[in-house]
């Protein structure tokens, strides 16, 4: 379908994005790789007035190396993301992901931080920006606020984000030696979003897992994390044994919906593999 | 109505277009460039696949005010007086049958061995993931995109 009458925009610089954004009122969106915005203009789910292309924006792309962290513009393509040096030594997870997304095609075009803002509850770069503890650096008409992971990510296809603020970078802290990760997606066909996803890091020491984070995807509204089998990983012995323990709580206090891929329970029962496998890659077991 | 500057299979092109102009139907509509077909409105089946700037795109995702700037080719101009290897190939191969998903098949196959010379057939099926089939059964066209590699490897020693 033709999607219905906006008005474009394509400022030269983040001042002038944000004064446009905030001059649209709450009907203007930003437009980056346009790889979600498109097929809900074209199926008219979103009608916006006006469009803020922020995807040639020369401050909102690359990736950058910034000492204890990597900071990785919001417009940087996905397929640059995942070929990135910085991204593919400091932020392996996100490389790893980030090819399980969408499609080639897809990928030339689509953002990092797009896939963020969007927030879609089957999106796997959300839940894995939560488990690396990442901070997203926003801006608006009142400057800029940085804003960590775990608050960014609101409810359905909902952040932090105001009406009228851009999301500029994202900062990857390096979780440094002794860290392995995985992703671990479970979907029907090749290009599909996740029914449920798994994202692991795991600090081994030794023999024992000293620390591990456990985001799912899919199992609510937003992104979160496997309180529970976390707790039980840490100090655990790196076994198959103990990890099969801590994965068979991933799904408690979960309460996920039902559609027409998964039913909840058939879900939770996901969750609980998914995890299980993604925590073996990641404590190298 | 925006101004847009782009060059479609070499030759440069100016217009006036609404901003909510999809590339494909600007492609289809005002250039007459219906080699590009349009199968779906969720961007899933990649019939519409281009290259923008050497990169695969799918013309039915992008506004073409987006496009303002670049280089598109599309399946019209892959071949550059001969059938591009993997025309070839598609052919040779029985890689189609309605030929609804060829030109799309074709240009992300062109951008899958530009980036992948010598690609496995895993990687042949991951890089063609974004685009769908009904006929074929994807058997031929994996076959094709191998002898394609062949070809090209042939062609550049
Ligand atoms: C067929 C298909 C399959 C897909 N499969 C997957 C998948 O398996 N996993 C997955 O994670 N994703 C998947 N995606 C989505 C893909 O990752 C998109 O690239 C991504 O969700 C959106 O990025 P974008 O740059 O295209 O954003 P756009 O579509 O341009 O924007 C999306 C939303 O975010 C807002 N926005 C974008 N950038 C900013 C910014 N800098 N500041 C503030 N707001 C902003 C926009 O206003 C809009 O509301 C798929 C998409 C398609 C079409
Ligand atoms: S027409 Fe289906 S992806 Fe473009
Ligand atoms: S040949 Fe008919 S859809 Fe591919």
């Amino acid at each position: 379908m033709i999607p219905a009458t906006f008005d474009y925009v394509r400022p030269d610089s983040l001042a002038d994005a944000v004064s446009a954004l905030s001059g649209g009122g709450e009907d203007a969106k930003v437009l980056a790789g346009g790889q979600s915005l498109m097929p809900m203009l074209r199926i008219r789910l979103a009608s916006p007035t006006l469009l803020v292309d922020c995807s040639r924006l020369a401050e909102l792309r690359g990736i950058s190396d910034d000492g204890d962290a990597i900071v990785i513009g919001a417009s940087t393509p996905h397929h640059d993301v995942m070929h990135d040096p910085l991204v593919m030594a400091h932020a392996p997870l996100i490389a790893r992901t980030t090819a399980m997304v969408a499609d080639p095609a897809i990928r030339h075009r689509g953002t990092f931080g797009g896939s963020l803002a969007h927030a879609d509850p089957a999106g796997d770069l959300p839940t894995v920006s939560l488990v690396l503890g990442a901070q997203m650096v926003l801006a608006g008409p009142n400057g800029r606020r940085t804003v960590a992971a775990s608050d960014f990510f609101v409810d359905y296809f909902t952040t932090a984000l105001e009406p009228d603020e851009i999301l500029v970078s994202v900062r990857i802290p390096k979780l440094g030696a002794g860290w392995g990760y995985d992703y671990q997606k479970f979907h029907r066909t090749a290009q599909a979003w996740a029914i449920v996803g798994v994202a692991a890091a795991v600090r081994r020491e030794n023999g024992t897992i000293a620390e591990a984070r456990v985001g799912l995807t899919n199992m609510a509204a937003s992104p979160g994390r496997a309180a529970t089998t976390e707790s039980a990983l840490a100090g655990a012995a790196a076994n198959v044994d103990a990890i099969a323990a801590a994965a068979a709580h991933a799904a408690d206090g979960t309460n996920p919906t039902s559609d027409l891929h998964a039913k909840a329970d058939f879900r939770q029962h996901l969750a609980r593999v998914l995890t299980g496998r993604a925590v073996r890659v990641a404590a190298g077991v | 109505m925006a101004r847009i500057a782009v060059t479609v299979d070499g030759t440069a092109r100016e217009a006036d277009v609404e901003p909510r102009t999809l590339l494909v139907h600007w492609l289809r509509d005002d250039l007459g460039l219906v080699g590009t077909p349009v199968g779906c409105d969720t961007s899933n089946c990649g019939s519409c696949t281009v290259m923008i700037d050497g990169r695969s795109a799918k013309s039915c995702s992008l506004l073409a005010v987006q496009a303002d700037g670049t280089q598109i080719t599309t399946i019209q101009g892959a071949a550059n007086g001969e059938w591009h290897p993997v025309q070839v190939a598609f052919k040779d191969c029985h890689a189609l049958q309605c030929g609804y998903c060829t030109p799309g098949m074709v240009v992300a196959a062109i951008d899958l061995l530009s980036e992948n010379p010598d690609p496995s057939e895993a990687e042949i099926r991951e890089g063609l993931r974004g685009n769908l089939c009904r006929c074929t059964g994807y058997h031929n066209i994996v076959k094709a995109v191998q002898q394609a590699s062949e070809l090209m490897k042939e062609a550049a020693k």
